[in-house]
């Protein structure tokens, strides 16, 4: 990837991170810090990765993504808002009665979901069905799909992690957000999923660990993912809950509380000074 | 009269139904007994084995129906209904998907295996969440007819079946099938039984009892317990003044509480429940298990005749 263009990415991200605080400050709820995690790998999908067209979202030959993690709905939506799906200045009515943009994502209201997600373990499974659908029909888009780490604790997880290689759904590539958090705290200390990646090696899939926050390493797993064939590919992102936003960075606390007015100004702030120090290069 | 399991009749219609319309059969590790294996033999390609895990099950299949597919899943009415409630409620009947469950041995004609597997509880929980649709055939031809009638239907149908054989009543020449219709199918002034699944036949041999003694009464096969019938409830109640109603569940939640809803709101009359009375299943032979429970046209008629006592 050119610098120009990882310059670009990194642009588009800090707006979605504004928009996913606007979102979750103007309901006075909702989950930033896992939001804020996988920021810069929603922007790397949706503006660099899927064939996606905004205009088409029903597409049937477009790639699938499913937030299996669903209650990082302000990520995904602002995501969609930016790419074009609906306009961002509907973000504000995130939550809010008689709005589409539902609490969690809503494949029959919100334009660019592609599955109805929130109740944790069950995302995964869905894009197991989505991948086994483009098997059955030799079709050869691509299903995304990004899991929490606390998410692994969920039993529904391992079914589908030991049915997508057992299919061999190579067209699935799966994302651990790999931020060390969930609500009561350290994952290690709640429930330890670890280690990840030999867990999944074990189940029989392609693992690749990388960073969340960095474009071109993504983009180098998720190129690697379409290249395997025969199992699907887990990439275990190392991420930093609450990324770009000071005070919220690796705190629990940020998992499911709004910012207040003058914690969503000071957020904007470090957002606009990221985002000014972008312009400049 | 011929005898057929309700299970084996959704299996003939998988594979009948297969060869006309593009449908996918999943299933956890139960083919050989909910029968869908007989649509495995003939369309290996579009079978999937999910393993033990129906909660993964419900949410794939919810998956498949986002991309186009219709779909079946099948296991025990426990599992699919209880096990993975919340994936059938949030996965597939929120996003109002076309998955079709296929919930064999239900109610407690399941016999041996005893209460853990005896399902009661499943119209009452499936009824519960929206854009449901519930199917109880009762024998042979209507379970094929419902199976088609699922398909044809788009959005999430639960399909019960049950394990234990039960008379062919109805004829596929003749018999006309369509979700959301009761069917009268013997008929009556002094009271009106309202039956679904394997109390069909009980309720037409109570019926076929009590004109012996003079009665003439209703017999309604409802085999839709949602959306329910509600012209012919209130039909009914306006012309015979007084219902029983009979299934193989639990008295608390199905198709008593459906019929009593309509009637306490529309037409009230005096009304019985045949049912499981909010007791666990046990083991044993399933014909010993439906006398010790109630689930006999003795009993039916028994009540008829309480009911008669009220009105
Ligand atoms: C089945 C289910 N149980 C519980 C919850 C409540 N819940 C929402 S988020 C969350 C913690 C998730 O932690 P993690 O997967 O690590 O997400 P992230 O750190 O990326 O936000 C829980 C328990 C849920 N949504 N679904
Ligand atoms: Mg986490």
């Amino acid at each position: 990837m050119e610098t120009s263009r990882i310059t670009e990415l990194k642009l588009i991200a800090a707006n979605v991170r504004k928009d996913a605080l606007t979102a979750v400050h103007s309901a006075s709820s909702g989950h930033p810090g896992g939001s804020l995690s996988i920021a810069d790998l929603l922007t790397l999908l949706y503006f660099e990765v899927m064939n996606i067209d905004p205009k088409d979202p029903k597409n049937p030959d477009r790639d699938r993504f499913v937030l299996s993690k669903g209650h990082c709905a302000p990520a995904l939506y602002s995501v969609l808002a930016e790419r074009g799906f609906f306009p961002v200045d509907d973000i504000p009515t995130f939550r809010k009665t008689g709005s589409y943009l539902q609490g969690h994502p809503d494949m029959k209201s919100v334009p660019g979901v592609d599955m109805s997600s929130g109740s944790l373990g069950q995302g995964v499974c869905a894009a197991n069905g989505m991948a086994l659908a483009g098997k059955i029909d030799k079709k050869d888009y691509r299903v995304y799909t990004v899991l929490g780490d606390g998410e692994l604790q969920e039993g529904q997880v391992w079914e589908a992690a030991m049915y997508a290689p057992h299919y061999k759904l190579d067209n699935l590539t799966a994302f651990v957000d790999f931020n060390g958090l969930q609500i009561d705290g350290d994952i290690a200390e709640v429930m330890s999923p670890l280690p990840i990646d030999k867990k999944f090696e074990s189940f029989g899939w392609h693992v690749i660990v990388t960073d969340a926050h960095d474009f071109e390493a993504l983009l180098s797993a998720i190129n690697e993912a379409k290249e395997t064939k025969g199992k699907p590919t887990m990439i275990i992102m190392k991420s930093v809950k609450g990324k770009g936003v000071s005070f919220m960075e690796n705190n629990a606390a940020w998992h499911g509380s709004a910012p207040n007015d003058e914690q969503y100004a000071q957020a904007i702030k470090e957002l606009d000074a990221e985002i000014a120090k972008l312009k400049e290069a | 009269m011929a005898k057929t399991a309700t299970r084996e009749a959704y299996g003939m219609a998988l594979a009948e139904f297969g060869e006309s319309y593009d449908i996918v059969v999943l299933d956890a590790d139960l083919s050989k007994s909910t029968k869908t294996d007989t649509f495995k033999k003939k369309f290996p390609e579009r079978f999937f084995n999910t393993g033990i895990a129906e909660a993964n099950m419900m949410t794939t299949a919810a998956g498949l129906a986002s991309c186009g597919k219709i779909v079946f899943a099948s296991s025990f009415a426990m599992f699919a209904a209880g096990r993975a409630f919340e994936q059938v409620r949030n996965g597939i009947c929120y996003p109002n998907l076309n998955v079709k469950i296929g919930a064999t041995h239900a109610g407690i004609s399941v016999g041996e295996d005893g209460a853990t597997h005896q399902c009661l509880e499943d119209i009452g929980i499936m009824r519960t969440i929206p854009n449901m649709v519930i199917l109880n055939p009762a024998d042979k031809v209507e379970s094929i007819l419902a199976v088609e009638a699922a398909i044809k239907h788009e959005g999430p149908v639960y399909l019960r079946f049950g394990r234990l054989a039960v008379p062919e009543i109805f004829d596929r020449e003749t018999y006309k099938f369509e979700i959301g219709k009761g069917v009268e199918i013997m008929e009556g002034t002094d009271a009106t039984i309202i039956a679904t699944g394997l109390m069909v036949p009980e309720a037409m041999e109570a019926a076929a009892k009590l004109k012996g003694e003079g009665l003439s009464v209703r017999v309604i096969n409802m085999a839709t317990i949602k959306p329910i019938d509600k012209d012919i409830i209130v039909k009914a109640a306006k012309e015979t003044g007084a219902i029983v109603t009979a299934e193989e569940h639990n008295i608390i939640g199905g198709l008593g509480s459906a019929v009593a809803e309509v009637l306490a709101e529309n037409s009230p009359v005096p009304m019985k429940r045949v049912g499981t009375e909010d007791k666990f299943g046990q083991s044993g032979k399933p014909a010993e298990l439906l006398e010790l429970y109630g689930l006999t046209a003795a009993n039916i008629a028994k009540q008829v005749k309480e009911v008669l006592k009220m009105k």
